[in-house]
């Protein structure tokens, strides 16, 4: 599988998720976040970004629990709750958010 | 009626990288992490290289998956048991290990080490507690 973006073409797996985490480029959120039926907004990419610089930290994408913990620590009790990440990412924002990362499916994510 | 917590042991005795099985184990336990079970690693024999800091896997061409040992304290993973005998069998002390840690809910999010020092036979009690092992 693949998908268009920015005039380039992007391999995905299966499940929709970028094959060469090194290509992403945000223009590949945006296309995924399309098909899904979403506007990516200021609260989308700040949890875009967080989970790109868990990855690079970690060399993993967290699982959704690990993900809400963390968000909550570094960005505010407000936002580290499953209601508020839900409604921005209603697909599961540790698959869907990690998807439009570029990262790979959460480890721990079941 | 909700399920009986089991004592969980991961045991690992290789080195990192060269083969699969430390990056297989440490996935298995971020997978596991999800099922609320009493979990706790043990690094013994060449395992214990797996928590060498400065790991560069360039010229192996394998991921270094050595940061990823430091999410186990999000993963709420906090019980890491080296084996003292085998570290100073490779001349290695607990300085030469990743600082990993964790925050403890229960007593107000101070940061602890995750990595127990353990002797050879304080481990063999560790291991005479648990009621499942998982070996790689």
């Amino acid at each position: 599988m693949a998908i268009e973006a920015n005039g380039k073409t992007f391999e995905t797996d299966e499940e929709g998720y970028l094959t060469n985490l090194g290509e992403w480029e945000p223009a590949v959120a945006e296309v995924m976040a399309k098909e899904d039926d979403l506007e990516l907004t200021e609260e989308h990419w700040e949890i875009i970004n967080f989970l790109r610089e868990y990855y690079e930290e970690y060399q993993i994408a967290p699982a959704v629990r690990v993900l809400t913990k963390a968000v909550g620590k570094r960005l505010g009790k407000e936002k580290g709750n499953s209601k508020y990440l839900y409604a921005l990412f209603p697909y599961g924002p540790g698959k869907q958010a990690c998807r439009f990362a570029g990262l790979p499916k959460p480890t721990g994510c079941i | 009626m909700s399920e009986q917590i089991k004592k969980f042991m991961y045991i690992n005795r290789r080195a990192p990288y060269g083969t699969i099985y430390a990056w297989e184990s440490l996935e298995v336990v971020l997978i596991g992490a999800a099922f609320d079970q009493d979990v706790s690693l043990a690094f013994m024999d060449d395992g214990v290289f797996q928590l060498v800091k400065g790991q560069d896997t360039a010229d192996v061409e394998m991921k270094n998956f050595s940061p990823t040992y430091k999410a186990l304290g999000d993963y709420d993973v906090t019980k890491l048991y080296v084996e003292k005998e085998s570290l100073e069998e490779r001349g290695l002390t607990l300085e030469d290990l990743m600082p990993l840690t964790y925050e403890d809910e229960d007593d107000d999010w101070a940061e602890k080490d995750s990595i127990r020092l353990v002797s050879r036979a304080e481990m063999a009690d560790i291991m005479d507690e648990q009621d499942v092992f998982f070996s790689f």
